[in-house]
């Protein structure tokens, strides 16, 4: 992405923000390298590589949807019970053993799409904020958990928890799944008529709307696939655990944490810029921070103050510069940006 | 316009129950007989006043979101610092009575305080609200945890919590003393250019800022009477729920509902301070009435968020009927004839 070459001759080349949301992903994990080797304890070490590669995995997946969803100009706060539904889901189905595995996979993805339709629907159709939207389905499906479930539910067939288990030269297998939706998923950004088309909903829906650009579609597949992502989240989750819980979704705190985790990755929260890769530099600052205070024994209740003091110091880094500047896709002589 | 002017009290009052902020409140007495109905004893005064004390602390909170959510930002910091307070009073105040004046003091600096960095980081540093002040919740919960460890501490001396859970002469309680002067005070504050002023920001910042408008100043102070607003919630919680960091815990989420029930529209520039207020009780009545029939309290969560969806669902179409047809303002469907000036076509005037 830093390879783009200007037409006429550009004085001082800007970085893009991605390549920004990795200088400081470097910078972090070379200030977290020198303070845990400065606490005596080994920090390139496979072991603890694959730790962080553990850490980034769930709220990849639910970053990965709220990029989508955030491009196309909403918001999804209902990820969390889309995680706990489809953690629930699936482990009620895997409880009749492995033969259970791949319709509880199904089942659950299925419901999260649904839920995430509803979403795009209310957003598009009733023309509610997607802030209220999903903030209202959220509670919705978070009233119903709380009613049916009490504690955990179902089981998963030891064959499924393998997927939570598996390091695939040194990288868990997890990982590797959320990778393969991120490219996945910018794939669908930046080769498809439909991510273009998120782009310019998300930059200004009437515009979109002049050019002859179906403004409700991309919204309602960015919510289905938002969710379904989620529900992704859920299942591995539930490998992880082995039982569907009601709860895990909303103590994660996924909601507000992906939502950070965009914007840190540098996508507008207004929609119509932002980046998949950015959204993945966003995760592994917080994968990395999360992982140095657990090592170097940071009081746990301290770690929420750092982390709120580094996105905000984040956000306002790119922010300064960013906002005001017309995203590097209507430059002329430039090629679109990643 | 003129036609506004030319109508009387009753039909412009008429008008006023047909858009959002006017609808919350038939909604508030729709809910007010239906409690009635069904538990009369909930119609005795005392019932009513504790009723309302009950509410008082998200009420206040709701009227400073308000400022916030129509200046076109969000407050996500609000439980935060809620939480903060009353964890300074637990200990700043502690057992001694000298120590009440300086401790509220204190609460309020660190309101205020609070309140600039979430304007400054908007405004100044162009940090997305929802980022800057969910940053600030992060920091602030991260901290106050920290500070208790998590656990309740000890409570401030009885004299304070009196704020909270007292009554004047033993009948008004203070909270609902407390809820009509800050409900007053906001009141005039929206009636007053600068309330207009921050209407205006919330409608058009681009219109507002050419038109000579401080955005810095405008938006930030809207933070600091949000933050000061959950700082006096802060104090009534400390009454009647002690010290504990979980305190305030959602109450910005429930305050942002509030006043999208009260029929304030995200992104700003439309609503009104008392129908945040208004939405607050009508939503905690709503709960009451949930209880009174018997439905589980887990429930509650799914049928708040089908009441948001749905109002804000109805207030769009409400809105944009109040505003598409200019000459011709709905008040056409409520107000006998006459009002109109011209006598255009009225197909939305059908619509609530």
């Amino acid at each position: 992405m830093s390879a783009v070459v200007g037409a006429r001759p550009v004085r001082r080349r800007r970085l893009s923000t991605t390549a920004i949301v990795f200088i400081v992903l470097a910078a972090v994990l070379v200030l977290s390298a020198v303070l845990v080797t400065a606490a005596g304890k080994p920090f390139f070490t496979a072991g603890n590589l694959a730790a962080v590669l553990t850490l980034m995995s769930i709220l990849g997946f639910v970053a990965i949807g709220q990029t989508l969803v955030i491009i196309a100009g909403s918001l999804d706060l209902s990820v969390p019970y889309v995680v706990s539904t489809a953690s629930i889901i699936g482990a009620g189905v895997m409880a009749q053993g492995p033969a259970g595995i791949v319709p509880g996979v199904l089942a659950a993805l299925a419901v999260s799409a649904g839920i995430g339709a509803v979403n795009g629907l209310i957003v598009t159709g009733l023309r509610v904020h997607g802030f209220i939207a999903t903030l209202g389905v959220g509670l919705i499906i978070s009233g119903w958990l709380g009613t049916s479930f009490q504690g955990s539910f179902g089981s998963a067939p030891p064959e499924f928890r393998v997927i939570g288990a598996t390091l695939i030269a040194g990288v868990p297998l997890s990982t590797i799944i959320m990778l393969a939706c991120a490219a996945l998923a910018a794939l669908l950004l930046h080769r498809t008529r439909l991510g273009h088309h998120l782009y310019a909903v998300g930059g200004s829906a009437s515009v979109a709307r002049l050019s002859g650009v179906r403004t409700k579609v991309p919204v309602v597949v960015a919510h289905a696939l938002c969710s379904m992502l989620a529900g992704l989240a859920g299942l591995l989750l539930l490998a992880r655990t082995s039982v569907g819980s009601p709860t895990i979704g909303s103590q994660g705190g996924y909601d507000l944490m992906s939502i950070a985790a965009v914007v840190l990755g540098g996508t507008l929260l207004a929609g119509g810029v932002g980046s998949v890769l950015g959204t993945i530099g966003g995760v592994a600052i917080f994968a990395v921070l999360d992982n140095v205070m657990s090592v170097l024994e940071v009081n746990p209740f301290l770690k929420d103050f750092i982390r709120g003091s580094v996105i905000v110091l984040a956000v306002a880094l790119y922010a300064w510069r960013s906002v005001q500047r017309r995203p590097p896709r209507f430059r002329p002589g430039k090629e679109a940006a990643p | 316009m003129i036609a506004t002017a030319q109508r009387s009290l009753g039909q412009r009052f008429l008008s006023g129950l047909a858009t959002p902020s006017g609808a919350v409140f038939v909604l508030l007495v729709v809910l007010l007989i239906g409690v009635i109905a069904m538990n009369p004893n909930f119609a005795e005064p005392g019932q009513l006043v504790r009723f309302l004390s009950r509410t008082a602390p998200i009420a206040i909170a709701a009227i400073g979101q308000f400022f916030v959510i129509v200046s076109g930002e969000f407050d996500l910091s609000m439980g935060a610092v809620i939480a903060t307070q009353v964890v300074i009073a637990g200990n700043v105040i502690g057992q001694d009575e000298a120590m009440i004046l300086r401790g509220i003091a204190l609460m309020l600096a660190v309101g205020v305080v609070v309140g600039v960095v979430n304007g400054l980081l908007t405004t100044v540093a162009k940090v997305p609200s929802f980022i800057a002040t969910l940053g600030m919740m992060l920091a602030l919960y991260g901290f106050v945890r920290f500070l208790t460890g998590g656990a309740a501490t000890g409570n401030p001396v009885d004299s304070f919590r009196e704020i909270g859970r007292g009554a004047l002469f033993g009948v008004v309680p203070y909270p609902v003393l407390i809820l009509l002067a800050v409900g007053l005070l906001a009141w005039l504050v929206m009636r007053a250019p600068f309330g207009q002023t921050l209407l205006a920001v919330g409608d058009n910042p681009v219109t507002a800022r050419l038109a000579g408008t401080r955005l810095v100043l405008v938006k930030t102070s809207a933070f600091v009477l949000s933050s000061l607003a959950a700082t006096v919630a802060g104090i009534l919680l400390v009454g009647y729920a002690g010290v504990h960091p979980s305190v305030g815990q959602g109450y910005e989420f429930q305050a942002i509902t509030a006043v999208v029930l009260g029929g304030a529209v995200l992104g700003g520039g439309r609503g009104w301070v008392l129908s945040a207020a208004a939405g607050a009780i009508s939503l905690e009545l709503l709960f009451t009435l949930l209880n009174i029939a018997g439905i589980d309290a887990t429930w509650r969560p799914t049928v708040q968020g089908a009441i948001i969806i749905a109002a804000v669902a109805l207030g769009a179409v409400a809105w944009r009927s109040a505003r598409k047809p200019k000459p011709s303002r709905p008040a056409g469907a409520t107000g006998p004839a006459g009002t109109a000036s011209i006598p255009t076509t009225t197909t939305r005037s059908g619509e609530r």
